[in-house]
């Protein structure tokens, strides 16, 4: 099913009015080419513009330009933090049926309101076809099932529930060692504001705080509560989120005024600049803080920093995925095809995820190539005793609305402080998100 | 037509001369504060550029953020000289031409149609963006350079035509009807007797339209394409998606280099933009 | 009395002086008609719809979604941000660039210099400069301070450091001052152009009747500004009004700085809900036909007279 703006028959007078002399014989043909596979090229549309994920991607590109000799690799990457502006662009282009080969996005609820206008292909068939259901963790293949199909292919795996922290301030306050539930937390905070005069918890754009409030609330609730949120017909009205939501704005007084004016990067920089105690962010910042300037900042694990689980959420990997989708009526279906083999395979994603600092999808990584904090992420992630928890910010569990919904929540929030007005929001969310 | 340079100051003392000049060049360093910023990070190596220090001359002078800048920025830079160039040229010569109806050759209804047409300028692009590139992709037109030059004229005709109708209106009507008189026709009226005068109007045109169509960014990301994209684009794909370090020498040495050109016009061709106003352009 | 046939040829004849003008104007108002008249038309057709994501029908809610998103609270917050910008965007830059002009309209040293200087923000976009303005107002406390509470600081003006736009109440008063420094300029150029078309005479007249040079001003000068003052305020106000690119380039999309124009980009492409963006576009763009339709009227009214 696509779905049009404006009516056919006006847009045919519009093109007629407009085009003049300009042919119209584009528009005459027949667009359900289903069964095309053109190989020839495929327009890869991301928003991996950044160092780093930019290289990762060149790596692939690489890789897949050798496999395939005769298939042009356009790059169609916009910038914008998370893909705000790729995601703007992709819509016009998705409802106009002018899809690229092959998109990225994250793979969870987010794709849903693709996969409710069909502007994506199931990809039952490839995950058969190339063997994949058997190298991908069985929690995270349910978790991105949607309707008993899957829709994309992930490439690789981020951790959101990582706190960051700096080994010396601790020790300043008087801390043994990073704190294991949400209120040793907020004791430690406390301790960091009296005993020193560093930032207890440092803080970035209001999209951080979103990223704060899922670990708050996985932290607060316990996996199974946390999963049990994203359920249809879940329940946020409960005395339980009351509680997380108090230790959520207890926690939110120990940042900084100048939070809305910090990007994520600052935000963590404060931490191994020895000018903030915690913070807690995805493990994206780990490539930040040890890569190699110019993309990173050659800071050393265990020293100038060190991590643990976010307080409260041991032994659970709240992740999230980049992954890569089939649109319907790609024009070069075949190209497209090829693509996702690469992304799905084990040399492309061992390719793309050291450049990355992330790890891949796949349990049958080469080990070796990940080391430091990646190692222990991949131990924890191949383990079959960890539990996974989607992270609802990176696109896991909710869908667009819901997604937008909470966050303008949250950025209400911010402004009024009111923890019951909050709660209501979250309830209006879940109620009116039609996931 | 009124004059450009002001009329002797009489009466006005020496003193007031010398304080008038004081509180305008506290307003140029007033204006220039975000320029300083721009400049001196970008030739900051990378180490130094930070907000903390946005203040202080870089310790070491380098290059480096520009030689990044201008290899992120080229083919966006060309896209845009294409796009900018070309459609400001059409839009001038169609809002000469519309003006030039509208104020000396009008028909029954010019008014309401000039009034339709302002009403054009106030259209809020991001609730139409889609049908917008829909229309483009009908045409074949989406991801084009040529889409996107046709997308800038069509908008920019109320402004152009604004500009050059109330120019023309100062025009005394006994040139044209000497002109009718002499047998000429309209396009031969338009050609001896209104294009000849048309400098300063042209000028503000140019100036307005290549500056807008220079800086947008909203039309140039969702109707274009990565080979006709311009230069807006590129800056913000260099801000980059946020995984890794923000190099702020890059970015802010980028601003600079994709600023560079409107600088220019505006430095040629500034005067004539003075003039133009005077003659009542813009004036609404 | 015109026979029949005269009175055609003579239609005829008058029709030979207009057709041709309306003939070259054609394709320009064939454009119009469609890029901004039919997407008007399109974009109310969905603000009545109930299409409020992207696979529902359109059906026809009536005016619903006007009423509903008021409900929203996003939106109160948003409307209420755009009066505070609007109003101190469009004061600042007329005061400023009205005083400029002042400053200049004797005549002074350098001029075309200040001119330019004043002027060349026009030219930047704020995707450029949108991050400087982000480090210079910074509302980190002394201790940590950026930008220009950071230069405060150095200069002994402690008094001035403020929380910018992260300031509960009137935060989008100060992200009036990027909008300022963008158009100042021109207003600047329009009262500039406007003191200089009041005729010398008329300035020599009054002085040789006993008037101070600021009585000049006063009574001969400034009334004849009121055209550009009118000009420049509904250009101002409607630029205010649709606000975008220098709120998302400054803050990106977050509450503290909503603006309909923002809140439109969310609603369609964020949340998806086709809708509700077009509801928020037709109150845009009501608000700027208020503002602007009378003015349109009035001006080409006056010019038939003039």
């Amino acid at each position: 099913m696509r779905v049009r703006v404006l009516g056919h028959r006006t847009r045919v007078l519009a093109a007629a009015a407009m085009a003049g002399a300009l042919a119209l014989s584009g528009c005459g043909a027949n667009e359900d080419q289903n069964s095309n596979n053109d190989k020839s090229e495929v327009e890869v549309f991301s928003w991996w513009t950044g160092p780093g994920e930019a290289d990762g991607l060149k790596a692939m590109q690489a890789d897949f330009e050798k496999k395939n000799p005769g298939t042009k690799f356009t790059n169609a990457a916009i910038a914008g933090g998370s893909g705000t502006q790729a995601k703007a662009v992709l819509a016009s282009r998705l409802q106009n049926n002018k899809p690229p080969d092959s998109f990225q996005g994250h793979a969870g609820a987010e794709l849903i309101d693709y996969i409710k206008a069909g502007q994506i292909e199931p990809l039952d068939d490839f995950y058969d076809e190339n063997g994949l259901k058997s190298v991908y963790p069985k929690q995270l293949l349910d978790q991105i099932t949607y309707k008993g199909h899957i829709y994309s292919v992930p490439v690789n795996i981020h951790r959101s529930n990582v706190l960051w922290y700096n080994p010396k301030i601790l020790k300043d306050a008087g801390l043994d060692g990073p704190p294991k539930s949400i209120p040793e937390f907020i004791d430690a905070l406390k301790a960091v504001k009296d005993k020193t005069d560093k930032v207890p918890l440092s803080l970035g754009a209001q999209w951080t705080a979103d990223h704060l409030l899922e670990n708050v609330l996985l932290g607060s609730l316990g996996t199974d509560a946390y999963n049990a949120l994203w359920e249809p017909g879940a329940d946020w009205n409960t005395p339980a989120v009351t509680k997380a939501l108090n230790e959520f704005g207890e926690i939110m007084k120990y940042t900084t005024l100048e939070a809305a004016s910090t990007d994520w990067q600052g935000a963590a920089k404060a931490v191994v600049d020895g000018k903030a105690a915690f913070n807690i962010m995805g493990d994206w910042a780990y490539g930040y803080f040890v890569g190699d300037a110019p993309n990173g900042l050659g800071k050393k694990l265990g020293e100038d920093f060190d991590w643990a689980p976010a307080p409260g959420t041991e032994g659970t990997y709240m992740w999230l995925s980049d992954s890569f989708t089939l649109p319907k009526n790609a024009p070069h279906r075949g190209g497209a095809l090829a693509w996702l083999k690469e992304v799905s395979s084990k040399e492309g994603q061992d390719l793309f995820n050291p450049k990355k600092g992330s790890i891949p999808a796949r349990t049958d990584a080469d080990k070796k190539l990940y080391t430091g904090y990646l190692k222990s992420a991949l131990d924890e992630w191949t383990n079959p005793n960890t539990k996974l928890a989607g992270s609802f910010w990176h696109g896991v569990t909710a869908n667009n609305k819901w997604h937008t919904d909470i966050d303008t929540a949250v950025g209400l929030f911010l402004q009024n402080r009111d923890v019951s007005k909050l709660q209501q929001g979250l309830v209006n969310a879940a109620k009116n998100s039609g996931q | 037509m009124t004059v450009l340079k002001a009329p002797a100051p009489g009466g006005t003392s020496r003193a007031g001369q010398a304080a008038k000049l004081a509180v305008l060049l506290a307003f140029v360093l007033l204006f220039l504060i975000p320029v300083y910023v721009l400049v001196v990070t970008s030739f900051k190596p990378l180490n130094e550029a930070d907000p903390s220090s946005a203040w202080s001359l870089p310790k070491h002078w380098s290059v480096s953020g520009w030689t990044t800048a201008w290899n992120d920025l080229r083919a966006g830079l060309a896209n845009s000289v294409k796009i900018a160039v070309t459609g400001s040229i059409i839009s001038a010569v169609l809002g000469s031409l519309n003006g030039y109806v509208l104020s000396k050759w009008r028909f029954p209804g010019a008014d309401a149609v000039f009034t339709a047409f302002l009403f054009g300028m106030f259209i809020p692009y991001q609730a139409v963006m889609i049908p917008l590139a829909g229309l483009l992709t009908d045409i074949e037109l989406s991801g084009t350079i040529r889409g996107l030059i046709i997308a800038h004229v069509v908008y920019g005709i109320p402004i152009c035509t604004l500009i050059f109708r109330n120019y023309y209106v100062t025009i005394p009507e006994e040139l044209i009807e000497a002109a009718r008189v002499d047998g000429a026709g309209m396009l031969r009226t338009y050609w001896s007797v209104i294009l000849p005068v048309s400098g300063p109007a042209f000028a503000v045109t140019l100036i307005w339209q290549f500056t807008s169509m220079w800086n947008d960014f909203l039309f140039a990301v969702f109707l274009g394409a990565p080979d006709s994209w311009p230069v807006t684009v590129m800056l913000n794909n260099t801000a980059g998606s946020g995984a890794v370090a923000v190099q702020y020498n890059v970015q802010m040495a980028s601003a600079l280099l994709a600023s560079l050109p409107t600088l220019l016009v505006y430095l040629l061709l500034g005067r004539f933009f003075m003039r133009g106003l005077m003659a009542g352009a813009l004036k609404g | 009395m015109k026979t029949e046939d005269e009175k055609t040829t003579g239609r005829l004849r008058r029709s030979r002086t207009w057709l041709p003008g309306l003939l070259l104007i054609s394709p320009s108002i064939i454009a119009i008609g469609l890029f901004v008249y039919g997407l008007i038309f399109w974009n109310t057709r969905v603000a009545l719809s109930g299409k409020h994501d992207e696979v529902s029908e359109y059906g026809f809610d009536k005016g619903k979604n006007f009423v509903d998103l008021w409900d929203q609270p996003s939106w109160p917050g948003a409307v209420e941000n755009a009066l505070l910008f609007t109003v101190v965007f469009v004061g600042g830059a007329l005061l400023l660039g009205a005083f400029l002009a002042f400053l200049m309209d004797k005549g002074i040293r350098g001029e075309a210099a200040f001119r330019t200087i004043y002027l060349f923000p026009m030219a930047v976009s704020f995707i450029a400069t949108g991050v400087v303005w982000r480090w210079l107002m910074n509302p980190a406390p002394p201790e940590r301070a950026v930008g220009l509470n950071q230069l405060f600081d150095k200069l002994s003006l402690d008094a001035l450091a403020n929380n910018w736009w992260q300031n509960q109440d009137w935060g989008m008063a100060a992200m009036a001052l990027p909008a300022i420094w963008q158009m100042s300029g021109y207003v600047m150029a329009l009262y500039l152009a406007g003191f200089r078309g009041v005729p010398e005479d008329l300035r020599e007249a009054a002085r040789v009747d006993g008037a101070s040079e600021w009585q000049v001003y006063r009574y001969v000068v400034f009334p004849q500004l009121r055209p550009v003052t009118l000009s420049a305020l509904i250009i101002l106000g409607h630029i205010s009004l649709k606000v975008f690119d220098l709120i998302m380039a400054i803050a990106g999309k977050q509450i503290i700085t909503y603006v309909p124009a923002v809140a439109a980009y969310v609603e369609i492409f964020d949340r998806h809900d086709p809708a509700n963006g077009a509801t928020i576009a037709t109150y845009m763009l009501v608000a700027v036909a208020v503002l602007v339709i009378p003015y349109l009227v009035w001006s080409v009214r006056t010019e038939r007279t003039r």
